[in-house]
């Protein structure tokens, strides 16, 4: 059955939730990259795309995607969330992307389907692609999945961004779960109240007009909050606390990063 | 538009992030300058209203549907400054949270949606709605034209990055390491849907959003209005009027002293003709005949100032600029006369 306009949203905003307490839930866990210190997760994943997107063989980049499956299964994350949220997604994305390039790319053909003819560089440069997306979406997804928010940021301040970046983006997620359910709300209550479809025209018109009240709340909001943040004597100066130490464990872990990705760049060079 | 890992070489990456830096380090100095503080809080909360705004599931035109990015209803009400923080820390959000675009593509994101975006927005708005009032209908069309211009910048400059790819960055065969598509196809693909949908989505609900806050809450209007604070009570219908009618009186005052150009113009306008010049046009092809309709008629009425010259006036400019002086006091002593009418009809009408 086709899902009208508040149907969709509404699901769009469950789904969003759903999603975020699932990597809260997995983030908790015990796994390998839950065992590591966020900072070393970041830059070592971080460093796993870099080698990804610097590979220029297919060989090494699909060792990169087996290398991938294998963190995520010794951090206890299910190949069936990743299949879900990840490769068929991303398979269906960049497949549409990457599927003209079989038959537009010049090169050696290898067979001919009517006025269309497959070349092998067209079937490589598709391959490579969808399994470079693959693979970096996956090591971003782990560490999505497996690091709390709270420890992105602090990883984040390890890395010398500003503190006000910091504590923007630190507000900025909590406020999207209370506005994401507030809005949630507004079309829920406007779905009860709605008996049969809705013109095209009606839609836009009751869309704007949430954004609207969600913006008059959002700057209520912000007021609101400024004046709690002067009440406890913010003065401008942000204060972050980091209380991370780094574990010979955490050393290892940060070794072996190192050597996947150096030699990952190396031999897919 | 959120483009994944995978899809651009490192090197462009590197480059886009130094870009989107730029982008942050001035928009954060700039407001660092004004009052941080109180900014803090006003940008989070707007880059998690983007964010929930780009959930949004827009009916468009068509049957189908888009989503909005936030970033012009954003330039408006913050500023291009605050606009290009919040939707930075929204689109870094997206990726490093719920993993929707890439961690190594995250400066290109930001540097066309945020920085980008945010200019092209902030500019095309106050262009058009300059010297409007807060709740004149055209700050709705302008936020309508610059959401749509918005979004299709950013656009164009992600095709361009997909379409330098495979120029740059392939291997000895010749195959493409990234993106596959060049310029000639990845602007087309890319385009065809942003000026259609995603440029719609986001033009819907820009101009929604300040038609809203026009009646809700015009303060948040007044940051991007290009009024100072203290005058910004002062903006009303009749205020922006009188500004109007200035720079209407300035722009007739310039038209009529370059009236005189007209004489530039060589030859006469087809159609346009007296029964001379007629009998001067036929004889090129034929001996010259004016129908005798048009000879006895075009003396029914002899103007005051024929062909702009009046015969007093020897120089045939300053002729020009009399006639066009003559034509606008004319309109305004009809104009003032249709007015004075008017009035005393309207007292008329209280009186009874």
């Amino acid at each position: 059955m086709k899902r009208g306009f508040l149907e969709a949203t509404t699901m769009g905003f469950a789904r969003a939730l759903t999603r975020a307490m699932l990597s809260e839930q997995i983030a908790r866990q015990r796994g390998l990259l839950q065992s590591l210190d966020p900072r070393v997760r970041l830059f070592g994943l971080f460093l796993l795309v870099l080698a990804v997107t610097l590979s220029r063989k297919m060989t090494v980049v699909a060792a990169l995607f087996a290398l991938a499956l294998a963190i995520a299964l010794l951090s206890r994350v299910r190949i069936a969330t990743l299949a879900t949220r990840v490769w068929l997604v991303v398979l269906a994305f960049t497949g549409v992307i990457a599927f003209p390039a079989i038959f537009v790319t010049p090169g050696h053909p290898v067979a001919v389907l009517g006025p269309l003819t497959i070349t092998e560089q067209g079937l490589r440069t598709a391959a490579l692609l969808i399994l470079r997306v693959e693979a970096a979406v996956t090591f971003t997804t782990l560490l999505v999945l497996c690091t709390q928010w709270t420890h992105v940021l602090k990883a984040l301040r390890a890395l010398r961004l500003p503190k006000e970046a910091i504590t923007m983006l630190a507000m900025t997620h909590r406020y999207v779960f209370l506005l994401v359910e507030t809005a949630s709300q507004m079309f829920e209550s406007r779905r009860s109240r709605t008996v049969g479809l809705l013109k095209p025209a009606e839609q836009r018109h009751m869309a704007a007009r949430t954004a609207g009240v969600l913006l008059s709340k959002s700057v209520s909001l912000s007021n609101e909050v400024y004046l709690a943040m002067q009440s406890r004597g913010f003065r401008g100066d942000v204060q972050v606390l980091s209380d991370f130490r780094l574990t010979m464990w955490d050393y290892c872990g940060l070794l072996l990063f190192l050597l996947a990705g150096a030699i990952a760049v190396w031999m897919g060079r | 538009m959120h483009i994944p890992d995978g899809y651009l070489s490192p090197s462009t990456c590197a480059v886009l992030y130094v870009g989107a830096g730029a982008g942050w380090y001035s928009a954060l100095k700039r407001l660092k300058r004004v009052l941080l503080g109180r900014v803090i809080p006003l940008i989070s909360v707007f880059a998690a209203f983007s964010f929930v705004v780009m959930m949004f599931n827009l009916p468009l035109p068509g049957g189908t549907t888009g989503h909005a990015l936030g970033v012009t209803i954003a330039a408006i009400v913050l500023g291009p400054s605050g606009a290009i923080l919040a939707l930075s820390i929204a689109i870094a959000i997206q990726a490093l949270f719920f993993g929707d675009g890439g961690i190594s593509t995250l400066g290109a994101n930001c540097f066309n949606m945020a920085v980008v975006g945010s200019l092209v927005a902030y500019a095309s708005y106050r262009l058009m709605a300059a010297g409007a009032a807060l709740t004149s209908r055209r700050r709705v069309v302008a936020a309508a034209i610059a959401g749509y211009l918005a979004v299709n910048a950013a656009a164009l400059l992600a095709a361009v990055e997909f379409g330098i790819q495979p120029l740059l960055f392939h291997d000895a065969n010749g195959t493409p390491l990234y993106a596959p598509y060049r310029l000639g196809v990845a602007i087309p693909a890319m385009m065809i849907g942003h000026l259609t949908f995603a440029g719609l989505a986001e033009a819907v609900i820009s101009a929604g959003l300040v038609a809203y806050l026009q009646v809700a809450d015009p303060a948040l209007l007044r940051t991007t209005s290009g009024v100072p604070d203290d005058k910004a009570e002062a903006i009303t219908a009749g205020g922006t009027a009188a500004r109007s009618l200035q720079t209407l009186w300035i722009a007739i005052a310039a038209l009529m002293l370059l009236t005189p150009l007209g004489i530039l113009a060589a030859g006469t306008a087809w159609g346009e003709w007296s029964p001379l010049e007629l009998a001067r046009v036929q004889h090129v092809n034929s001996p010259p005949s004016v129908p005798a309709g048009l000879q006895r008629l075009s003396n029914l009425w002899t103007a005051p100032f024929p062909a702009y010259a009046p015969s007093f006036v020897r120089s045939r400019g300053f002729g020009y600029l009399l006639s066009a002086m003559f034509g606008v006091g004319f309109l305004l002593a009809v104009s003032l006369l249709l007015r004075l009418l008017l009035q005393r009809h309207r007292r008329g009408e209280y009186s009874s």
